[in-house]
Parts: C-alpha cells; sequence; structure tokens
C-alpha cells in the first residue's frame, strides 16, 4: 500500500464540514471516518485537526457542543451550522470543477 | 463570519478563560483515551499505546497552542499580559518608575495646562455663552488707530448687517455700591438690551432686559446681579427680584440673578452686575453719550451666522463703515470698523495675554519634546539593563513583533500615568494665572473641557510611541549570539550605539539651551520695563481716591471737600507735596481725549489732529516729579474765572510748533482756545512701553472732575499716610471711605504684569528645561562610565591618574553640551525674533542673553557629569579586569 497522501493544503476544511455534513462527530471520530470513507489513502494529520476544527468554529460554519460520546466519555461534538452547509455546498461544487478539469488535462496526455 | 457566532465566542475565550482551556484540555484529552484504546486493541501494553497516542498528535502542548492561536483572542489577551508583565516591570524598577513618571507629568502637565489656559482664555473664555465659536468683536478704526465705537455707529451696523445674526455691547465698568455703612467698588457691564437673549444666559431668577430698556436717557435704572454677588451681598434672598440697590448712589431695581458659573463677557474680570445702556451716564459720565457719534465708548461682539468667515464678515462691515463716512462726513470721517477674533480682543486681557500664549505653547512643546527625550533615554538606559531578558525571549521564539507591542505597551502604561498625573497637575494650575497679577483682582481661569482632554490624550498617544519606540529601535539591533555572551563592555565615546542616546541628549540641551536664553531675554526685558524712567517718581508717590459720588455729593460739595482736604493733607508730617489729577498714568483707566487746533499749524488734509490731556491741580508736577522745562505750573489762580491756560509736553512742540517756544501760544481744547503756560518734560502716560506721545495738561479747577485721584509725595511709609488720610477724610465726613493706597510702583508693576506672567512662566518652564536635561545628561553619562569599566580599569592599571580619568569622562559629557549648545545657538538666533513683541530695549539676539545661558547650562552640565566622573575614578583596576 502507498504511503497515505498528504492532504492538499486547504482541502482539510471540506473534508471536516462535508464529514460534519452527515451527522454531528467529535474530532475523534471525524479522523477516523474520513480515513475510514477515503480508504485509508487520506491519513488526517491528527495535530492539524483540532486547530483546524477551532478555526471552523471561529469562522462560524460548525459549533460545538459537549456530549456523551458512543463509550461513555465526555466528548465535544461538532455539527454544521446552515452557513457552514451553505460554504460547503460551493466548495464542493469548485471542487468538483477543479478535478474534473484536473481529470480532463490528466486524460488528454494519456 | 456572521457576528453573532463569534462575539460570544470570543467574548468566551476572553473572559471565560479557565473554562476554554479545561474545554480545550478535555477535548485533546477524549482523542488521547480513544487513541489508546485504539492501540490496546491493536494489542499494545497500555504504556506503549499511551505514548504512541501522544505521538501521534505531535505534541500536546502544541496542538493545543495552535487552537488558542486560532481562536485568535490573541490579539487583546498579549495586550492584557503585556499589561500585567509591564505592571510587574515597573513595579520591581520603582525609582525608575517614578523618575519616568514625574518627567512625563510635569510634560503633558505643562502642555494641558497651556493649554487649558487657551481654552478659557483665548478660545472659549465665556462659560455659559453659546457659540463662542463664531463671536468675533468690533472696534473703530481712526487711521491706523484704534478707537471705540459709538453707539449710533453701532446701530446702523447692527440693521444693515446682513452676515451677523446678532450684535451686543457689554462695555466694563466700575461703581460704588452703597451697602449700610459701606462703601464698595465693584467691576460690572454696560450693556445692549438684548445682550442676555444674545449670548443665550437666561437669569435664573427674575428676567432680562426688554428690547426698549437700552433706550432713553437714564430712562430704565434696572441691574441684573451677579450669583456671587446676591450670594454674597444679598445672602441669596429668595425675594431679591423688585428690590433695590443704589449703584454711584442711583436706585437701580434688581430684575435678575445672572445664573451660577456665568462671569460676563470680559478676559480678565469676572462681571458682578449687568446695567442697560440707556443708564449710561451714571456710570460714564458725559452726557446723551447714546445720540452722539462722536461720543465712542462701547466695546461690542458679534455673533456670525453659520459658515460665515471673518474676512467675508470683515467685508461687510467695512463696507457699512464707507456709507457710514460718507453719510456722516463730520463725525466719521477717515474712520473704519474692524472685526477680531475672540482671542485678539483688544479691550480685554486677551489681546494683552495673546503673545505671551504663542510663546508658551512653543515651550511647552520644547519642554514635551524634552521630556520625551529624557523618558527615551532612561528606557534606553533600562533596556541595556534587560538585554539579557530581551535576548532570552527572542531566543525562545517570540517574534521582534512580539517585543515591540511589549516595548510599546510599556510606554504607554507609563504615559497614561503621566497623562493622568498631568491632567491633575493641570486642574489644579488652572486659576494659577491669576497668582502672576499681585494686587490685582483678576479672573483667568483654565478651561478643562473634552477640547483640552483629547489634545492631552493625542500626546500622550504620541509620547507613547516615542518613547516605547527608542527602546525597540535599539533592540533591533540585538544580535542574538553576541548579547547572549553578556560581555557588553563600550569604550568610552567610541561605540556606535551610544550614538543615539548621545544625540537624544543633544537635542535635550539645545533645546533648554534655546529656553534659557528665551528666559533671559524676558527677563532683562522685564528688568528694563521695570526699572525704565517713567518720568515721574515712582517710589515715594502714593496715589487713591475717595469716593464722593456714592456719597451723594454734588460738584459744589465736592469742590469744596477737595479744597479743604488737600490743605489738610500738606499740613500732615512728612507730606512734601500733593495734588489731585483726574486720572493716574498707567492706570486702567483712559485719559481725555480732545480734538485740537494749534495757532500756525497747518494740519494735512484728511486729518483731524487729536490728543490727550489730563485735568491737574496745582503742584501737580511737583508732586509727581516731572521737570517743569519752562514757564510756570498752574496756580490757585487758574480757576474757573481766571483765562485758561494749558500746559503741554516736550513731543507736543517737537509736532506742532516745530520745537520753537510755544509759551504765549494757542491751542483749541474742546473747541475753546487757551493759552500755553509751560512746558514739562515727556513722561509715560498709558504703557512703559509706549513711543513718546504729545500730551498736555489743563487745570482741574477749570475742567471739573469729581472723583480726582489723590498723589502723595511724603517721606512715611504708606501705612502711616494711608492711617492718616483716612483719619483726615473721617474728620472732615466720616461717611466717606478711602480707596485702596498704592505706590505709583505699584502702579508701574501692575500695568506691566503680562510682562511679567511671560517671563514667570518662560523661566519656569526653561528652569525645568535645565533640570531635565541635566537628569538626562547624568544618566547617560552614569551610564557610559559603567559600561566602559573595563576601559577605564585598563586606562588605570597602565597609569592613567585620578585626574586623567576625570578629565577624560568630563570632558566626553562636555563634548555633548558644547555640541548642544552649538546648535542651541543657531537655532536661537533664529527663534528668539518670535519674542519680538514682547522684549522691550532688549535685542532678541542680545549676546548677554546668550553668554549668561551659555555659563548656566555650561555650570549645569559640569554639576551633571561629575558625579559619573567621580565614580569612574573610584574604579578599582583589579577588579574591573577580573569581572571578565
Amino acid at each position: 500500500m502507498a504511503k497515505p497522501t498528504d492532504l492538499v493544503q486547504g482541502t482539510l476544511d471540506l473534508l471536516i464540514l462535508r464529514t460534519l455534513a452527515i451527522q454531528p462527530m467529535h474530532g475523534w471520530g471525524i479522523a477516523r471516518r474520513i480515513r475510514q470513507v477515503s480508504k485509508e489513502v487520506l491519513q488526517v494529520h491528527q495535530g492539524a485537526l483540532y486547530p483546524a476544527l477551532h478555526r471552523l468554529e471561529q469562522q462560524g460554519w460548525i459549533r460545538a457542543k459537549w456530549g456523551e460520546s458512543e463509550n461513555n466519555r465526555r466528548a465535544k461534538y461538532y455539527s454544521l451550522t446552515p452557513d457552514g452547509a451553505k460554504y460547503l455546498r460551493q466548495e464542493q461544487a469548485q471542487w468538483k470543477r477543479l478535478s474534473s478539469a484536473i481529470g480532463l488535462v490528466l486524460e488528454m496526455s494519456s | 463570519m456572521r457576528w453573532y457566532y463569534k462575539l460570544p465566542l470570543r467574548l468566551r475565550s476572553l473572559f471565560l478563560k479557565d473554562r476554554a482551556e479545561l474545554d480545550l484540555s478535555d477535548e485533546i484529552q477524549f482523542h488521547l483515551q480513544n487513541q489508546i484504546d485504539e492501540f490496546v486493541v491493536q494489542g499494545m501494553n497500555p504504556q506503549e499505546a499511551r505514548r504512541a497516542a501522544r505521538q501521534s498528535l505531535g505534541g500536546v502542548e502544541q496542538v493545543k497552542e495552535e487552537c488558542r492561536d486560532m481562536r485568535r483572542t490573541n490579539l487583546i489577551e498579549n495586550f492584557l499580559q503585556d499589561v500585567r508583565f509591564g505592571f510587574r516591570m515597573l513595579r520591581r524598577s520603582s525609582g525608575f518608575t517614578a523618575l519616568t513618571i514625574l518627567c512625563l507629568t510635569l510634560g503633558i502637565g505643562a502642555n494641558a495646562a497651556v493649554f487649558s489656559w487657551v481654552e478659557g482664555i483665548l478660545l472659549r473664555p465665556y462659560p455659559l455663552v453659546s457659540h463662542q465659536e463664531r463671536l468675533v468683536t468690533l472696534t473703530g478704526t481712526a487711521g491706523d488707530e484704534r478707537d471705540e465705537m459709538s453707539w449710533p455707529d453701532l446701530l446702523d451696523v447692527e440693521r444693515s448687517c446682513t452676515l451677523c445674526e446678532t450684535l451686543f455691547v457689554s462695555k466694563i465698568t466700575g461703581a460704588t455700591l452703597s451697602i449700610g455703612e459701606r462703601a464698595q467698588v465693584m467691576t460690572g457691564s454696560i450693556v445692549s438690551a438684548n445682550y442676555f437673549d444674545a449670548i443665550g444666559v437666561h437669569p435664573i431668577l427674575g428676567r432680562g432686559f426688554e428690547p426698549d430698556e437700552d433706550t432713553g436717557r437714564n430712562a430704565h435704572p434696572l441691574v441684573v446681579i451677579s450669583y456671587h454677588l446676591w450670594q454674597t451681598l444679598f445672602k441669596g434672598d429668595p425675594e431679591i427680584v423688585g428690590k433695590t440697590q443704589r449703584f454711584d448712589n442711583v436706585v437701580h431695581t434688581i430684575i435678575g440673578v445672572a445664573p451660577e458659573g456665568f462671569y460676563g463677557t470680559f478676559v480678565g474680570r469676572s462681571m458682578e452686575y449687568w446695567v442697560p445702556a440707556s443708564m449710561l451716564e451714571v456710570f460714564d459720565g458725559g452726557s446723551d453719550k447714546l445720540e452722539d457719534r462722536r461720543a465712542r465708548w462701547a466695546e461690542a461682539y458679534v455673533r456670525l451666522k453659520p459658515g460665515v468667515t471673518r474676512n467675508q464678515a470683515q467685508q461687510e462691515i467695512s463696507a457699512i463703515a464707507t456709507r457710514l463716512e460718507a453719510a456722516y462726513p463730520a463725525t466719521n470721517r477717515g474712520r473704519g470698523i474692524k472685526v477680531w477674533p475672540l482671542w485678539q480682543t483688544p479691550f480685554n486681557h486677551a489681546g494683552h495675554l495673546l503673545p505671551t500664549f504663542e510663546i508658551m505653547v512653543v515651550v511647552t512643546m520644547f519642554v514635551l519634546l524634552i521630556v520625551c527625550a529624557n523618558v527615551g533615554n532612561l528606557l534606553l538606559v533600562r533596556s541595556f539593563a534587560r538585554g539579557h531578558e530581551m535576548t532570552v525571549r527572542l531566543a525562545l521564539g517570540a517574534g521582534p513583533g512580539r517585543l515591540l507591542r511589549q516595548l510599546v505597551t510599556e510606554g504607554l502604561l507609563l504615559s497614561a500615568c503621566g497623562a493622568a498625573g498631568g491632567m491633575l497637575l493641570a486642574y489644579w494650575c488652572r486659576h494659577a494665572l491669576v497668582l502672576l497679577f499681585p494686587g490685582d483682582v483678576m479672573y483667568l481661569p483654565g478651561q478643562i473641557d473634552s477640547r483640552v482632554l483629547g489634545l492631552s490624550a493625542a500626546i500622550c498617544l504620541v509620547v507613547t510611541l516615542a518613547v516605547g519606540l527608542v527602546p525597540a529601535f535599539q533592540t533591533r539591533h540585538l544580535a542574538l549570539a553576541d548579547t547572549l555572551k553578556t560581555g557588553m563592555s563600550t569604550v568610552l565615546g567610541a561605540r556606535g550605539r551610544a550614538w543615539f542616546r548621545s544625540s537624544l541628549v543633544i537635542l535635550q540641551v539645545t533645546l533648554s539651551f534655546i529656553l534659557l536664553v528665551g528666559g533671559t531675554l524676558l527677563m532683562q526685558s522685564l528688568r528694563k520695563i521695570r526699572t525704565a524712567d517713567p518720568g515721574f517718581t515712582t517710589t515715594r508717590v502714593f496715589d487713591t481716591w475717595v469716593p464722593l459720588v456714592a456719597a451723594g455729593y454734588d460738584a459744589l460739595r465736592a469742590r469744596t471737600f477737595q479744597d479743604e482736604l488737600i490743605q489738610r493733607v500738606r499740613a500732615l508730617p512728612g507730606v512734601e507735596a500733593a495734588a489731585y489729577a483726574r486720572a493716574v498714568p498707567l492706570g486702567y483707566g483712559s485719559f481725555s481725549s480732545t480734538p485740537i487746533a494749534v495757532d500756525g499749524y497747518e494740519p494735512p488734509p484728511n486729518e483731524q489732529p487729536t490728543a490727550e490731556f489730563n485735568e491737574v491741580s496745582p503742584n501737580y508736577f511737583a508732586t509727581l516729579g516731572i521737570p517743569l522745562l519752562s514757564g510756570r505750573e498752574f496756580t490757585r489762580a487758574d480757576d474757573e474765572n481766571a483765562a485758561r491756560v494749558a500746559i503741554v509736553n516736550q513731543t507736543m512742540i517737537a509736532r506742532y510748533w516745530r520745537g520753537q517756544n510755544p509759551i504765549g501760544q494757542r491751542l483749541q481744547v474742546k473747541g475753546n482756545w487757551v493759552q500755553v503756560v509751560g512746558v514739562v518734560k515727556d513722561s509715560k502716560y498709558y504703557s512703559m512701553d509706549e513711543a513718546p506721545r504729545p500730551f498736555f495738561y489743563v487745570p482741574l479747577q477749570q475742567y471739573f472732575s469729581i472723583e480726582p485721584d489723590i498723589h502723595i509725595r511724603t517721606t512715611q511709609p504708606l501705612q502711616t499716610v494711608q492711617t492718616a488720610l483716612i483719619r483726615e477724610v473721617r474728620a472732615l465726613d466720616p461717611n466717606l471711605a478711602v480707596y485702596e493706597m498704592i505706590t505709583l510702583q505699584e502702579q508701574v508693576d501692575r500695568s506691566t504684569s503680562h510682562e511679567l506672567v511671560a517671563v514667570a512662566l518662560v523661566a519656569l518652564f526653561g528652569g525645568l528645561a535645565l533640570l531635565l536635561a541635566s537628569i538626562g545628561l547624568y544618566g547617560v553619562m552614569s551610564c557610559t562610565v559603567s559600561q566602559s569599566t573595563r576601559e577605564l580599569g585598563l586606562r588605570m592599571a597602565l597609569g592613567a591618574g585620578t585626574s586623567n580619568v576625570l578629565r577624560l569622562v568630563l570632558l566626553r559629557g562636555l563634548l555633548l553640551t558644547t555640541t548642544g549648545m552649538i546648535i542651541g545657538i543657531a537655532l536661537a538666533l533664529l527663534l528668539t525674533r518670535l519674542l519680538g513683541n514682547l522684549l522691550y530695549q532688549v535685542s532678541p539676539r542680545d549676546p548677554l542673553a546668550f553668554a549668561a545661558a551659555f555659563a548656566v547650562m555650561t555650570l549645569a552640565s559640569v554639576t551633571a557629569c561629575f558625579l559619573p566622573a567621580w565614580r569612574a575614578t573610584r574604579i578599582d583596576p583589579i577588579r574591573a579586569l577580573r569581572a571578565e
């Protein structure tokens, strides 16, 4: 298996928001979910996750609430705000456009 | 980015900091726990799992710090942290802090005090009066000379001026109030009927004047009294309105009480009462001045309409004056009207104090600069002591910006304390100006309002930057490796880093030198003006007067009383001569003025020669010691039945008789021809610095005045004479009082109070500047010596004696001072010209003043350098060398 790919700068926010769009989640869960969904290809550097969460909270795209985790621990759950949902839609569309454009370029050369 | 998300978060991280910290900790802890669980499941033992979990997170504290950064409260948090840290640093070096804050307090306080004076005396001089920013004053002009204005002219201006919102008249006057047995002279204003409405001040009891109450000769004996008068004289009587009070023996009805804190509209005095212009004759003498365009007495104010500039107003009012000239050539030919800003008002103290304040603003700015340089230097010296701390912080990863913020915060703390102290100082000093006018009842309040506070805050900010950035500038050069090695030894005057501090000292020396020169020049000028020969004897001649009008005397009774009194006074022991005169030279009251004609003198076209004169009794010249050059003095024979006569001064002869002997020639005074019988020497009439002016005297018996001044020339002390005079007056009429008795020297001194103010203030600040500069020099030299211990030790080890070391350090200090003084001389030569108007017979480039300032400065700097130099000689060479 190849070495996990480093996250492209700025895409971490997108991944977090996308993950939270499904259901509110705590930091550990977000990291795990991203790893699982991306089939272990994308490994979120744990050290980068929490500052990103705090930044997104400050920006008003997500908000935090304390709750019980599945293993009965006190955990901080993040959920998407309406603003965050809007931002996610924009960014998703942007990403799709970008990746399909890059895809096209790569197809051409092969 | 909605504020309603952000604001609670920000506030939370700021004020619930502990809570937020706890949350952050819990969150990370939760993550670690889960990770550990996972690793354990994967088969690690718990200890390994714990380590691995931490490793995978990449440093718990680092992550936390990054999270805090993301919360972006750092700016405020850092600031609070800096403030706390700053306070600790300042408290730790309390001596330094106290000295710095003292310097800043003096600097900011001096500025705030001068601002508050400028505000309270020049810009917003009249408390409670609305829209002072649009007020201007009017005076008449005759050729180049200033003159008062006549009532009919003012009415015409008021009628036809479209740019004026309102015009009102307020003329200072004095009157004797008889209260039971006592009689007291009080200052008040003669005003137009619209006065209180125009200034927007409404009496708290009763009413102001009705529109027609300034018309009709003596028709409206009404008075509005001040709050102060109401409280003191009438003991706050709530039924005061409608009661009566005698003013100059005329019964007036009190119709109102002015609000507390309203002092009238005259810079320098607070008014006790206001009477309508219809009562002018009672207060100002003369008759029918309200109808006569020749009678110029009024002092007028105009409030311009919003947006109208003074220039526009001047143009319109000049046009009105031209129309008046055409309409009334007999009275108004060659006369104009001038519009003055409030702060140049020539008929009150504003105009006199303006040049002093202009100088003061410059001087206090100098002092502030010196203070900044001084405090900057102190901070620098300390920043060396803190060099190690700064380097450690840099090494631990504090950015230069962070250090800069720290230093600026400390500067802010210092200047904020200084500003607070300064405002207190200004508040205490707001009435201090009056102290410089001894014996005069002056009212010159400073005013601390939002504008003064704003300016002071701005100064505080500039000072913060100046004193905060100076050490920051220095830390920029901190090379980590160098300074961590702690060896910070310099060679006397050789290293580059010292240049900055040295130039600060040079700046201080330069500025204080300029202040010293200015102070010395003003002092010389004051000494000259006070010791100048006024043309009459000042020390042994006393002046006073007896209020007769208030006691109900008419002209006939007054004449008898005057005759009897002067004979009794002449018989007093020690009295050499005594005389009456209508006006005292250099007094506030004015001399009589008249258009004159002279036999054989043809005036140029469009010019009506006028001259001023005094009405004096026999023996006047002998009493005042004014030399009679030819002819004779007035005698008792020159009474109302005899031929009219006059005595003229030298300037009068030079101008109208081309220097020929005028005795026997004729002079026309107020339309009557009089014969010149004598010539006296010129003397001073209005002010000590006036140019010689034509002046003449007429006999008091022919031009009677009911309340003349009495001058007494005696060998006795003032107290004795006063007591004797009161006894003689009481013997003639027990109901009479005697006004305050002063020497003519006191009169001279009072007339030069404005010069005294300038001298006192400049001398005060000059001394302060000298002190600050000496402290600065001392600080720098001490620091230099302590930093060059090694070099000095080496020199001494190699055989330099005490005197060599002493000379080395002293010369280094004197080099700085001399450089500063040379620059100071150059600048002072340019700047002292600003003093021009304040200097009397002293050249702004007077070498004596420069030499004196040079000597004082040198002495001060030698004193300041001596202690560090002496300390340098005490250095033990062995210890100094071993210390490395």
